[in-house]
């Protein structure tokens, strides 16, 4: 199952199809609230309308706010060079690139942290104290989450793991990393329950404070970044899925994306049903996520 | 030649019991000069030939111990007008009677110690050895700085009487690195004491505890 | 491309150059410090001169050496006994030797600029010091003799010492010296006995013929980590590392965490060498220690507001890292995985050179911030990056680097470990249980260490000043900033060029896993970083570039306004309500309360319209407090009630010399 032609499509799939999911979380959020909600194509809107605004800043702010979203969305293109889909290889992958992507999750949200404290805003600041806070505690849960994965299917490059998983793999490694792959999902993202994305109190916010004063091209990065981050890390989570019998790669493509929005719409349900954690739970949130990862590891010891 | 090395090792150790009994500075330094350029001789009495290297160290220790030092501290003994040790740690009396029962002491060791070459003298370890002491007496036992500074000296004398022992002749270097070392502790010592004396007005060594960190 | 085997008259030419650069370094120190008394220029002209080409002559004979495979040695007899001037050069001592000369080289062109404003004094007194520094260390990474050795370490010792203490108007410095001192005596105690021990068997204290005796080899594997982890600043010997960095001049804090703590490493690697093989459980005294190191003093780091002081902190915790990677390939030999030794040892090695460019980069920049600013306390810091952007850009790829980002060169060091890591994990028993504990630490530090720096550059470089000072801050003069600049530029190529750099320290990691034909395929270490990931770092910056253009294009012609910052609609916002770095690690240093125990004085706000409030918070090392200080405080006691002796005369004093000299005399005679 190696690099084929069929790896190069992930990232356009990737670049084109995930703008959708912020949508789809919405629409599925109004669901359940009863109302109509935004249209699902909202994202590509918002985009449009984004890219096409002139620019504004703050005066105290220096090339690095205005390098934050670039780095941050560089980072992620970077990942989906060496992330598989529905176990169709990435483009580009070798041994270890596993740690490459998490470091190029930090990366990017060190740029980010960066950006937010460029403003000399206190708001900005809090939430950047707050994600790096989250970020100790979930490093370490992916990391041995993936290690977990590696040692379960005795390869060390994320494709051959991926597909190793789609075509045999224990069923209760699968739901223990499952349920941790998608907490931590949820904590990236910056989703309920470990941060809300539509509260308007700038004290309650992480994520969505961070991005505060930024505008126009740099907010089209952020919102496109984060929608690729939504997707990258949902195929973290989809390779879990066991879709190896399939046939052919693209139907195996068209699956991955599938479980991708699948993936989407569960967030939104347990977006609407559950209410925010209180703040200095989140880390024990993710330390059970780690728990639960660790678990999967000692499983695969047997 | 045997006898000229045994008068003057008996000389070395009739001026050590001098310096033990004298209580006038001015003569004390005389007495550890003449030590020293005796000293001088030695070389070429211990081992008969007169090669240029023991030739210049004769001669320059010599030098060093009958002109050179005995002018600095006599600048020194100026410029602090001090002229007399007076009421010394350990008496005078008491002092020669030690240094008698020291001698004794010296001439056992001096049998009993094993030397990889044979002795110039039967006389040399013990003599060495007596003055060595006698130098470190003066330091222990006697108040005023510049009895100690002599002390010093008198301590290098010992040594330089050991070394003829244990070399042919001693390296060159060697014993010219002692005199550098003697030479800057006199010098240093003869500033200090200066600075002693204008701080404290008086070169009491046993005042100096008065430095000594507080008990906690 | 390279020689596989020491043409014998390289050899000589390079260690010509390397004697060379010791002797030129020893003669421009002392004609500094005479030159001095006359003209500052000509003192500072010879000096940093001397510095910048014996260190730049070192370099190209250290890096000849290694590319060429040298291995010789070359002994000169010596008058002390046991003692020998036996020098060599083999891959592991040119490997040490990199590190050393290139910072500092680049440390002496840094002090230039750094001392222009201290005027008045001679000059010739810091270049005695630092000259004299940096010969003897590159004298302890190659001497074969265990006298000269010693005698390097401890020239080593009291050059430093000298430098720590060299600003004489901070009264803080002359007790960091003080401890310092006291700590590093203690572990060189350790060491003469580790040396007289190896040497006993053979009697001579020749590199080449110690040998343990029989089943010591743990315990004296033991000592030598112990003496070996208190200059490295292993965990909890560590506790001078924060208080004497800071103290220090900033190029001398740079050469000092750069190069000087990783001569304990190069101890600890070359008493591998020698011993051998040593028991398991050595693996994993290493691996425990390196994991408390790393973890420990980071989270330290994160509690401090001493901006060199966090800096210290993080060098404890990047020896730790080392640590962790030495200990995997410990215990790879042990358990007899040829690569997983490899991927250990090459890691750990890789990080010795990638944290002496990022550290020393990163302690210049906070030298030059301090130097623009007259002030270390990050509270008072901000807006540097408007006012400094070339230190600001450089402290930011210092920052990237150290948190193992990529594409720096943190990043290729740690991915070694952590694929050692992995491949351990993957095989069975033990090591797998040992590739567990190096991810979960690695983990855990890596996360600690982005915030860290993230509070670090961002409370210092970003945002709006804090205090008049940091306002006034203006840019350094080149002397300081071409230094930084080429540190940056190594941390980037190192990143990207990695593979090359590992297939030129093969015959080091060779040394210490094995022989390289075992290890898959000769010299295989390289092909474990593969070129696909200097690919996919590529295409990163590649697209980095790109989007910047397409921003820069989409922008164009289009009105780009600047306001203030979004503040809510509060009427008079100032610098005063930006987070602070007490703020901004809060809930991390608040998690971890109970292992920094900090000293907190507050004063909350009271009522609903509050006046005033206060918060500060101080963390003093916790292994001093409850360790240490205990510790000396029982021995000075009891220690004091020998106080009695100490009669403050000179007569009792020489009097006890005389009569333990007639004891012993009397007893060789009598007995």
């Amino acid at each position: 199952m190696g690099v084929s032609a069929a790896s190069w499509i992930h990232p356009v799939l990737a670049l084109a199809l995930s703008p959708l999911l912020p949508g789809v979380i919405n629409r599925v959020k109004a669901f359940f609230a009863g109302r109509n909600g935004p249209p699902l194509l909202q994202g590509y809107h918002d985009l449009w309308k984004l890219f096409r605004k002139g620019g504004i800043a703050s005066r105290t702010t220096t090339w690095v706010f205005r390098a934050g979203p670039l780095v941050n969305f560089a980072c992620l293109l970077a990942a989906l060079a060496v992330m598989p889909l529905g176990a169709v290889s990435a483009p580009l992958p070798f041994d270890g690139d596993w740690l490459l992507m998490a470091y190029l999750l930090g990366l990017g949200r060190f740029f980010t942290v960066a950006a937010a404290l460029d403003t000399g805003s206190s708001f900005e600041g809090m939430g950047a104290s707050r994600e790096v806070q989250f970020a100790v505690f979930a490093e370490p849960a992916l990391l041995i989450g993936l290690a977990a994965l590696a040692r379960e299917t005795q390869s060390l490059s994320l494709s051959p793991i991926y597909a190793g998983l789609a075509a045999g793999g224990e069923l209760p490694l699968r739901i223990l990393l499952g349920a941790g792959f998608f907490i931590l999902y949820l904590a990236e993202n910056c989703r309920i329950p470990v941060d809300d994305p539509n509260t308007h109190l700038e004290l309650t916010m992480i994520h969505e404070v961070m991005v505060l004063d930024h505008g126009a091209v740099d907010l089209g990065f952020i919102q496109w970044g984060a929608a690729l981050k939504l997707w990258v890390l949902g195929a973290l989570w989809a390779g879990l899925l066991p879709l190896g019998a399939l046939p052919g790669p693209l139907v195996r493509l068209a699956a991955g994306a599938g479980a991708i929005l699948a993936l989407a719409i569960l967030t939104g349900m347990v977006e609407s049903v559950t209410a925010r954690v209180r703040l200095l739970r989140v880390p024990q949130l993710l330390v059970g996520a780690g728990v639960l990862c660790a678990l999967g590891l000692l499983l695969t010891f047997r | 030649m045997q006898n000229g090395i045994g008068i003057l090792l008996i000389f070395l150790i009739l001026t050590d019991l001098l310096l033990l009994g004298s209580s006038r500075l001015r003569n004390a330094i005389r007495i550890a000069a003449a030590q020293g350029v005796a000293l001088g001789l030695l070389p070429w009495l211990a081992h008969g030939h007169l090669t240029g290297a023991a030739l210049l160290l004769g001669a320059g220790s010599a030098a060093l111990k009958g002109v050179v030092f005995p002018a600095l501290l006599n600048r020194a003994l100026r410029e602090i007008h001090v002229r007399r040790e007076i009421e010394p740690l350990i008496g005078y009396i008491p002092s020669l009677l030690i240094g008698t029962g020291v001698l004794a002491a010296a001439f056992a060791f001096g049998a009993r110690l094993p030397l990889p070459w044979e002795s110039p003298s039967p006389l040399l370890v013990p003599a060495g050895l007596f003055t060595l002491w006698t130098g470190l007496f003066l330091i222990m036992a006697r108040r005023k700085a510049i009895t100690q500074v002599l002390g010093y000296i008198v301590m290098e004398n010992g040594i330089f009487a050991l070394g003829m022992v244990v070399v042919e002749a001693m390296p060159l270097l060697v014993e010219l690195g002692v005199l550098l070392d003697v030479f800057v502790a006199v010098f240093v010592m003869g500033l200090l004491v200066f600075h002693i004396n204008r701080e404290f007005d008086h070169i009491d060594a046993d005042q100096l505890d008065a430095l000594k960190e507080g008990v906690p | 491309m390279f020689v596989h085997y020491a043409m014998p008259l390289e050899g000589i030419y390079l260690f010509g150059l390397l004697a060379g650069a010791l002797a030129l370094l020893a003669v421009s120190g002392v004609g500094s410090l005479l030159a001095g008394r006359w003209s500052e220029r000509w003192a500072v002209v010879l000096g940093a001169g001397g510095a910048g080409v014996a260190c730049g002559a070192g370099l190209a004979g250290a890096i000849g050496a290694l590319l060429c495979r040298v291995d010789l040695t070359v002994a000169r007899p010596w008058r002390m006994p046991y003692g020998e001037f036996r020098l060599g050069l083999d891959p592991l001592s040119a490997f040490f030797l990199i590190p050393l000369f290139l910072l500092s080289g680049l440390a002496a062109l840094y002090a230039i600029g750094y001392f222009r404003p201290w005027k008045g004094r001679n000059p010739g007194r810091f270049w005695l010091f630092f000259n004299g520094l940096v010969a003897s260390m590159a004298l302890v990474v190659a001497a074969r003799n265990g006298v000269l050795f010693l005698a390097a370490w401890e020239t080593m010792t009291i050059a430093s010492f000298f430098l720590v203490i060299f600003d004489e108007a901070d009264s803080r410095s002359a007790h960091a010296g003080w401890i310092y001192l006291v700590a590093t005596h203690l572990g060189t105690a350790l060491l003469i006995g580790l040396f007289v021990l190896l040497g006993s068997g053979a009697g001579s204290q020749d590199f080449g013929t110690y040998a343990a005796p029989a089943g010591m080899a743990g315990g004296l594997f033991v000592l030598g980590l112990a003496g070996f982890g208190t200059k490295a600043g292993l965990y909890p010997l560590h506790v001078w590392l924060p208080e004497a960095h800071p103290a220090a001049p900033s190029p001398v804090s740079a050469v000092m965490s750069g190069v000087m703590i990783k001569t304990g490493i190069y101890g600890i690697v070359r008493l591998l060498v020698i011993l051998g093989t040593v028991p398991g459980w050595c693996a994993w005294l290493v691996l425990g220690i390196g994991a408390a190191s790393g973890i420990l003093g980071v989270l330290f780091a994160l509690a401090q507001h001493d901006l060199k002081r966090l800096l210290a902190y993080h060098s404890v915790e990047n020896i730790g890292i080392i640590a962790l990677g030495i200990g995997l390939g410990m215990l790879g030999v042990h358990a007899g995985m040829p690569v997983l030794a490899a991927l250990g040892f090459a890691g750990g090695l890789l990080h010795v050179l990638n944290h002496a460019i990022f550290k020393g980069l990163l302690f210049l920049g906070a030298g030059a911030v301090a130097h623009a600013t007259g002030t270390r306390d990050i509270e008072r810091l901000g807006g540097a990056m408007k006012r400094m952007p070339w230190t600001g850009a450089a402290f930011l790829v210092g920052s990237a680097a150290i948190c193992g980002l990529p594409p720096f060169n943190g990043f290729a060091s740690e991915f070694l470990i952590y694929m050692g890591a992995f491949k351990a994990i993957l095989g069975s028993g033990s090591a797998a249980l040992g590739g567990v504990t190096v991810v979960t630490a690695l983990a855990l530090i890596g996360g600690l260490a982005a915030a860290c720096f993230a509070k670090a550059f961002g409370i210092v470089f970003l945002g709006e000043p804090r205090s008049a000072a940091a306002a006034a801050a203006r840019e350094v003069g080149g002397s300081m900033r071409a230094p930084m600049a080429v540190l940056a530029a190594l941390c980037l190529a190192i990143g990207l060029l990695a593979g090359t750099v590992l297939r030129a320290m093969d015959p080091v990691v060779a040394m210490l896993a094995g022989n390289p034909s075992t290890v898959a395929a000769p010299g295989a270490v390289w092909v474990l970083m593969p070129a696909t990931l200097f690919g996919v770092l590529a295409l990163l910056l590649g697209g980095l570039l790109l989007l910047a253009a397409l921003r820069r294009r989409l922008l164009a012609g289009r009105a780009n306004r600047e306001t203030v910052t979004w503040d809510c609609g509060y009427a008079a916002p100032a610098a005063s309500m930006q987070y602070t770095a007490t703020g901004f690690a809060q809930p991390l240093t608040q998690a971890a309360e109970g292992i920094l125990r900090p000293r907190v004085e507050s004063q909350l706000p009271q009522g609903v319209y509050p006046a005033s409030g206060a918060y500060h918070a101080d963390t003093p090392d916790v292994a001093r407090r409850m360790l240490f200080d205990p510790l000396f405080r029982a021995a000075a006691e009891r220690l004091g009630q020998l106080r009695w002796l100490q009669q403050g005369r000179v007569h009792w004093y020489v009097f006890y010399l005389v009569a333990v000299l007639a004891l012993l005399l009397g007893w060789a005679l009598w007995a």
